[in-house]
């Protein structure tokens, strides 16, 4: 049959580490994975552009105000890679907009959180930055083609946001009372939900067989939540952050015991009752619906150009 | 109910410096030529990547039809003598 | 007793940071992902524009004062802006023309003061001009398709242009302290700044099908003179509530 060879070659590109790119044959289940999960991702990076975005305007120095501005224009730069990598699978922009506007489609659930300080730029940068670090290193060896050169290019940029956050976090531990107890309850807020953005225990993930399987996903989410924790424990220990974890401990394998994440809070979140679903996906969509006349503006402007040319 | 109106796909090739090939890096949306450059050069040259741009609408670039790779690349496979390494040179042989 | 110089850098200085916050609210809100990335780049050019001015302010001050702090230390009415920058987003419409009249006039004051007698001055004008040339390629060309586009396009733009017109005025002011840097090659004229402005703005408006105000000299007092929008006082609130709140701290 036609489709078991297709499926058989497909695999055999898998396992050689052929990437697959957009005319490829792909089964219908890989294709539909991929722009699952790749339209998150970029939905994630656009939805996270809010809660930082947050605290532009009130940039406390020159320096600060720049840098903010620009790590969030990246931000907006990588969910652009990203819809555009998703689009080579046959799926328009428009439509992954409409999903993400209908709740069909999901995007990090970290960002359910809301910004109420200064310190939080510091905490998201070096947290939630840094935890996509982890998982988009990871995600270079990807198997389809698009999606691992956007992940590269996005790599590149990323390691300056966490260290944006991370600064943000050691000038504030170097500074007055109030700035380190900011810092510290930042980092309180933040600190669990970074750990979740990794993903329920594999076991209890529904999608994860069939993405190592096409390795599209490259390692476990346990491996890289504890990568992401001993990288980051360390850090928060230098500049004087106290770790919001009774039992955590370092092993002799230099390896970090950290407590059981509260999982009901993750899928509570997902399920859409956080703490900012609902003002996320308004302010969002009201965006778009307000940018409607200036595209359709756009699109009669050039139609006119073209028109012109035509019967010059 | 909303129409698609986000504009065309343009594919994007930047040159890191002169005299270097254009690479394709990524794709955008822009509604004509003039945003779709602008927007080419905020996206995908904010660190200095290059110093020259190269836009494309997506439906005006032309690609091998799925199914006749092997037809189009596959007949380059035994045809080695086009390569250098082919040939066996006398010994002592310079400069060739 | 504050120099003209440091009062002529201040006034730049403070337009383009102003224009900065007002792009910086803007961040996620755009019409599609790529205009966001494209405002915010604009928005960022700008920071660097008023931090070189203000650095350079600072340097004529003296006495350790620093950058931030004329940035972010002062009462409303030593901020020296234009009232066209404070004028907020109310839509896409008003963010178009409210930055094509700056970048028009940016470009030409720039243009002109390259040849500032003052060096840092000249090196200031001569960097921004090459960003300031971007910005206006992008604000004119929004300025066509949004006023040659669809019909609500048009209305839209219009009844901006029409609000807006009021504030221009101002950037043509001189006073006292501008014509004496006049006299020593620092400032330049800005009636023939005027010029340039009113013959680039009226060509593009008709290529935009957009009909040019009536013009009407509003009673207003100028930012030059300490004189602001209703809308400075939240700008400056929200601006400056880090450092007022926490006046002591490095950030």
């Amino acid at each position: 049959m036609e489709n078991s060879k297709n499926l058989e070659e497909f695999q055999a590109k898998i396992d050689a580490e052929i990437k697959i790119e957009p005319k490829d044959w792909m089964p219908d289940e890989y294709r539909q994975h991929l722009i699952r999960q790749m339209s998150q991702h970029a939905h994630s990076e656009v939805i996270g552009m809010q809660p930082e975005g947050n605290w532009i305007t009130r940039s406390p120095s020159l320096r600060a105000r720049k840098i903010l501005m620009a790590k969030v224009q990246d931000e907006g730069g990588h969910g652009l890679y990203l819809y555009c990598a998703t689009e080579t699978l046959g799926v328009s922009r428009e439509q992954l907009i409409q999903w993400l506007h209908q709740g069909k489609a999901k995007y990090a659930s970290v960002f359910n959180y809301p910004s109420p300080t200064w310190a939080d730029m510091g905490a998201i940068g070096w947290l939630v930055d840094g935890a996509a670090i982890v998982n988009q290193v990871s995600l270079q060896r990807t198997s389809y083609g698009p999606y691992s050169r956007a992940m590269v290019r996005i790599c590149k940029e990323e390691s300056f946001h966490q260290r944006q956050g991370y600064e943000i976090m050691a000038t504030l531990m170097e500074g007055t009372a109030e700035q380190k107890k900011m810092a510290q309850e930042a980092f309180e807020r933040w600190w669990w939900p970074s750990l979740m953005m990794f993903g329920p225990h594999d076991g209890d993930s529904p999608h994860s067989s069939n993405a190592m399987k096409w390795k599209i996903k490259r390692e476990t989410n346990d491996d890289l939540r504890q990568q992401f924790i001993d990288k980051t424990i360390p850090q928060a220990e230098l500049i004087g952050l106290k770790i919001p974890d009774a039992n955590y401990k370092l092993l002799e394998n230099g390896s970090y015991e950290t407590s059981d994440i509260d999982w009901g809070e993750f899928w509570n979140v997902i399920k859409g009752n956080g703490p900012c679903n609902t003002q996320r996906i308004k302010q969002h969509a009201a965006a778009h619906d307000n940018g409607q006349w200036v595209r359709e503006a756009a699109i009669a402007y050039n139609e006119k150009k073209q028109q012109k040319l035509k019967s010059a | 109910m909303s129409t698609d109106n986000q504009g065309p796909i343009w594919e994007v090739f930047v040159q890191s410096k002169p005299g270097k090939p254009y690479k394709h890096v990524g794709s955008l949306h822009a509604y004509d030529k003039e945003m779709a450059i602008e927007n080419a050069r905020d996206l995908y040259t904010r660190r200095n990547e290059g110093t020259g741009l190269w836009l494309v609408k997506a439906e005006e670039i032309v690609s091998v039809k799925s199914g006749d790779e092997e037809s189009y690349f596959e007949p380059a496979d035994d045809k080695i003598y086009r390569h250098p390494t082919f040939y066996n040179m006398p010994e002592g042989s310079k400069h060739i | 007793m504050e120099s003209n110089l440091y009062k002529f850098c201040v006034r730049l200085a403070d337009t383009s940071f102003i224009l900065s916050y007002r792009l910086g609210e803007y961040v996620s809100h755009g019409p599609f992902l790529e205009e966001d990335l494209s405002i915010t780049n604009v928005g960022l050019d700008l920071i660097g524009q008023a931090e070189s001015l203000f650095k350079y302010a600072a340097e004529t001050k003296g006495e350790g004062v620093t950058a931030d702090d004329i940035a972010y230390k002062r009462d409303e009415s030593e901020y020296l802006n234009f009232h066209l920058v404070e004028y907020p987003n109310e839509d896409f419409a008003f963010i178009t023309v409210r930055q094509f009249f700056m970048d028009v006039y940016n470009y030409h004051l720039f243009t002109a003061l390259k040849n500032s007698s003052d060096p840092t001055i000249a090196a200031v004008a001569a960097k921004s001009i090459k960003e300031v040339n971007y910005h206006l390629q992008r604000s004119r060309k929004w300025m066509l398709r949004l006023g040659d586009g669809t019909e609500e396009s048009h209305n839209k733009i219009q009844y901006a242009v029409n609000e807006l017109w009021k504030y221009t005025d101002e950037l043509f002011d001189m006073d006292a302290i501008h014509k004496s840097l006049i006299e020593e090659g620092v400032a330049v004229d800005l009636k023939k700044v005027e010029k340039s402005w009113i013959k680039e703005v009226e060509d593009t408006l008709s290529e935009a099908t957009v009909t040019k105000p009536e013009h009407v000299k509003h009673s207003l007092v100028y930012g030059k003179n300490g004189g602001h929008t209703d809308f400075m006082g939240y700008i400056l609130t929200d601006l400056q509530y880090l450092t007022n709140r926490f006046p002591d701290a490095t950030w």
